[in-house]
């Protein structure tokens, strides 16, 4: 065996990507021993993601080069990545929910028996074995729909580890896990890489990567930032490599309200069969009241039925101080509610639609009498504009040219054009960079203070954190609890949302 | 809090501005084709520039030409109507019988128009009560409802030729002003109103924001369901103006042949023109571009002697082509 292969087992040289002539990876050289597990630090949009898309043949790199295991990696496929030993467990599953778990395992490449027909025992056999090494005893018959998050993960795992793994990449894999089920996971990880695979492990959990990892490297913005032994950084470091300036910067001053400005939204024992259950919260004018939890905890599902999309069963709601029942979303518009959603593209904006459509597209209205004035319109799309310095080729440009933030931008102003009094803001600044990110932090602080009121839901435990003096845990379709003041702390959050210390 | 961000090189914003270029072309693509066509023709071919020979083909286009403006609204919306050939001749069947029950030939004439409208209007609010409220999809939906309408016409004319007593609904339908009969008239009229709801109001904006993703609307506060029943009714609305029309042509309606593959025609017509087959985008001018492109070249094939059984051919190329080009956006 060269001796070199043996030293690395990857190495980048000047990697570079670009989308729609937009650099979002630049000049990347890096280097993976074998059988370490290494940290891939950085905020959203730092390109993580894409640095690993690019390892594993999900999409290919515009420059520069990736040598494993010595040998150059040319127009990399997903399939010849796998067959060279580079897997990837990805940070939503690709599972089939109505297989079960041994079909899942062995999905693509099932062994066959003599009759070329599938081999179901020795598919059995294989699986048990391997969630076996994982410490996962779990019934390799089970269905996967039946399965916990954690469980699922482990059949990814498993699934992974069917063919010979040399680079296992694992995206956020965290995210959806208890304290408990992070901690069977690392020592599963451990395992691996005793075993010498080498393991690339993205996250923004700092703690975490403290914990688990051998070495660490910091992305931002697409650049490679550092490359360094754990023991050589501490937390804040870290983020101060990530952010590219104190943490303290990216959040504006957070907004007191005075203790006696009055309530605008007061939620009795909400019920909503199926999705929430006895939910009771209260908010007051110019107050921002953050919403944590798990995914799934039913943090989206209580906007959208404030915001009339779910029909709501039992309980009472007063908004400024008038009964409210939600029955649509133009009657929730009516009332002065404005909603962003967390899926930007697939309820959000049109993206076949102009910038100028799209902001006044909840608030046409105004705009006609009766045909669309179309000077109005755009004048209004240009003060949002130049407002939210939303980057656009022009008002008349279709979204879809428009990057993530500047996207959300637009989605923010339509919101805001319909003079909403009550803003809620479902995961505001996913899969936007950095000064995105703080751009929509001041916007949202603005609206704070002109009066109007924000419940801001996000899986981001600093953003909830950074933006709000009281935050409200959800956990399985109710409140768990609500922390301010020395409690609001990540640990705190999580144990609530978890049912774990 | 400004970063060092690495600027963008000149070429993505030359890229863009080719590719607006491009789309800017193919916004106008359909008129590009129509106004070569013409001059193809018209020099290939001197029976072709006749006046008379242009005038017919401006008739013979109005019957599927006024259908294809619903069909315009129906595919921006997200839908498809399949069913708008077989309610122009149901529409068209009751109003003659209805008109027949009249003594007096002017209201007759008001009876057979106001019956064949409304029962095409109703027709269309049917196919999208199924649609929205029954939550089927259009294709089955209109699929189902093609057969239906088609079997009900053939049931009340017992398979014949429906036809007025009236001699006055012939000099209706064959009405000439200035030369142009009445309903390439009203094709340019409805043509001119419905480009003006599509792009000029809010409710032909809320077509758009439907067809191009309904949940948006959905979360933007559009009454989904509401504007796409609506656009179902404007199609079957329009058949029926088409139905007293083509009723009125020849004074009579064969329950066979009457309206038969015009919703082909009508889809043809809106996908040359440059609607979306998708939804989201299109343009009523360009049906109605789209509509003479189809009856230019059905007309010119017969002029240069093509055999009428080739003419599905040549049609069906050409609407492969326009899709193909509105690919290449």
């Amino acid at each position: 065996m060269p001796e070199k292969a043996a030293a690395i087992l990857l190495e980048t040289d000047s990697l570079a990507k670009a989308y729609d002539g937009v650099l979002v990876l630049s000049d990347i050289s890096l280097q993976v021993k074998p059988g370490i597990i290494l940290g891939i630090i950085g905020e959203n949009g730092a390109g993580k993601s894409t640095l690993t898309k690019c390892l594993n043949g999900m999409t290919q790199p515009s420059g520069g080069r990736v040598i494993f295991q010595g040998e150059e990696l040319r127009e990399l496929s997903v399939a010849d990545a796998i067959a060279k030993g580079i897997v990837t467990i990805p940070q939503e599953f690709n599972l089939v929910s109505d297989l079960n778990v041994y079909e899942n395992i062995f999905l693509g490449h099932e062994p066959r028996n003599a009759w070329g027909l599938l081999d179901r025992p020795a598919m059995r056999a294989k699986a048990r074995e391997l969630l076996a090494t994982l410490n996962a005893h779990l019934d390799p018959e089970r269905r996967i729909a039946t399965l916990s998050v954690a469980e699922k993960q482990m059949v990814e795992i498993a699934k992974a580890l069917t063919s010979p793994c040399r680079l296992l990449i694992m995206d956020e894999p965290t995210t959806v896990l208890n304290q408990r089920e992070v901690a069977t996971l690392f020592t599963v990880m451990r395992r691996l890489r005793d075993q010498g695979t080498s393991i690339l492990y993205i996250s923004h959990k700092l703690k975490e990567v403290r914990e688990i990892c051998d070495e660490v490297i910091v992305l931002r913005d697409g650049q490679f930032i550092s490359h360094d032994p754990i023991g050589a950084l501490d937390e804040a470091e870290m983020a101060r490599r990530m952010v590219g300036r104190d943490m303290s910067q990216l959040f504006p001053p957070k907004a007191s309200p005075p203790a006696d400005a009055e309530c605008v939204l007061d939620v009795r024992s909400l019920h909503v069969p199926g999705l929430l259950h006895d939910i009771s919260f209260s908010l007051r004018r110019g107050e921002i009241l953050g919403f944590a939890g798990l995914v799934g905890s039913g943090r989206t599902e209580l906007a959208e039925t404030l915001y009339g999309l779910h029909p709501m069963q039992s309980g009472s709601i007063t908004l400024f101080g008038q009964p409210y029942r939600p029955s649509s979303p133009a009657r929730a518009i009516a009332a002065g509610l404005a909603y962003l959603s967390e899926d930007r593209q697939g309820s959000g904006v049109l993206v076949d639609f102009s910038v100028a459509n799209n902001v006044t597209l909840s608030s046409l209205r105004q705009y006609c009498r009766p045909f669309i004035s179309k000077s109005r319109e755009n004048a209004r799309a240009q003060h949002y504009v130049d407002a939210f310095h939303i980057r656009a080729p022009g008002i008349d440009a279709p979204l879809r040219s428009l990057s993530g933030g500047n996207q959300q931008k637009v989605a923010i102003a339509k919101g805001l054009d319909t003079a909403p009094k009550l803003f809620i803001f479902d995961e505001p600044t996913r899969g936007i960079d950095i000064n995105a990110k703080s751009e929509v932090y001041a916007f949202i602080r603005r609206l704070l203070d002109q009066g109007i009121s924000c419940l801001l839901i996000s899986s981001d435990l600093e953003e909830v954190i950074g933006m709000c003096n009281r935050v409200a845990v959800m956990r399985a379709g109710s409140i768990a609890g609500e922390v301010s003041g020395d409690q609001l702390n990540e640990d705190e959050i999580m144990y609530l949302a978890t049912g774990v210390k | 809090m400004s970063t060092a961000k690495p600027s963008p090189s000149s070429s993505p914003a030359a890229a863009d501005w080719r590719q607006r270029a491009l789309g800017r072309l193919s916004d106008y693509g359909p008129y590009i084709a129509l106004a070569a066509l013409l001059v193809v023709c018209a020099i290939s071919s001197p029976s072709f520039r006749r006046p008379q020979n242009l005038i017919n083909i401006t008739r013979q286009i109005s019957y599927s030409g006024i259908i294809a403006i619903g069909m315009t609204f129906v595919i921006i919306g997200g839908g498809i109507d399949l069913s708008v050939g077989s309610l122009l001749a149901f529409a068209g069947s009751v109003g003659i019988i209805a008109m027949n029950h009249c003594d007096n030939p002017l209201l007759a004439v008001v009876v057979a128009i106001v019956v064949s409208i409304a029962i095409g209007t109703a027709c269309g609010a049917l196919n999208g009560a199924l649609i929205t409220v029954g939550k089927i999809p259009p294709f089955i939906v209109t699929l189902g409802t093609l057969s239906i309408f088609r079997s009900l016409t053939l049931y009340i004319a017992n398979a014949g030729l429906l036809t007025s007593k009236h001699e006055l609904f012939a000099r209706f339908g064959g009405m000439i002003i200035l030369g142009i009969p009445l309903p390439a008239w009203l094709l340019l009229l409805l043509t001119i109103i419905g480009a003006i709801i599509l792009q000029q109001t809010r409710f032909g904006r809320y077509i758009c924001a439907v067809g191009s993703n309904e949940r948006v609307a959905r979360y933007a506060a559009i009454n989904t369901s509401l504007i796409k029943f609506s656009t179902y009714v404007i199609a079957g609305f329009l058949a029926g103006i088409s139905a007293v029309l083509l009723g009125g042509r020849l004074s009579s309606l064969s329950s066979t042949t009457a309206g038969l593959s015009y919703e082909l025609d009508a889809i043809a017509a809106a996908i040359i023109g440059g609607t979306a087959m998708a939804g989201g985008r299109g343009s009523v001018i360009g049906t109605l571009a789209g509509a003479l492109i189809l009856g230019i070249v059905s007309n010119v094939l017969d002029m240069w002697g093509v055999s009428v059984n080739l003419q599905g051919t040549v049609k069906g190329v050409v609407i492969i082509i326009a899709v193909l080009i509105q690919r290449q956006r």
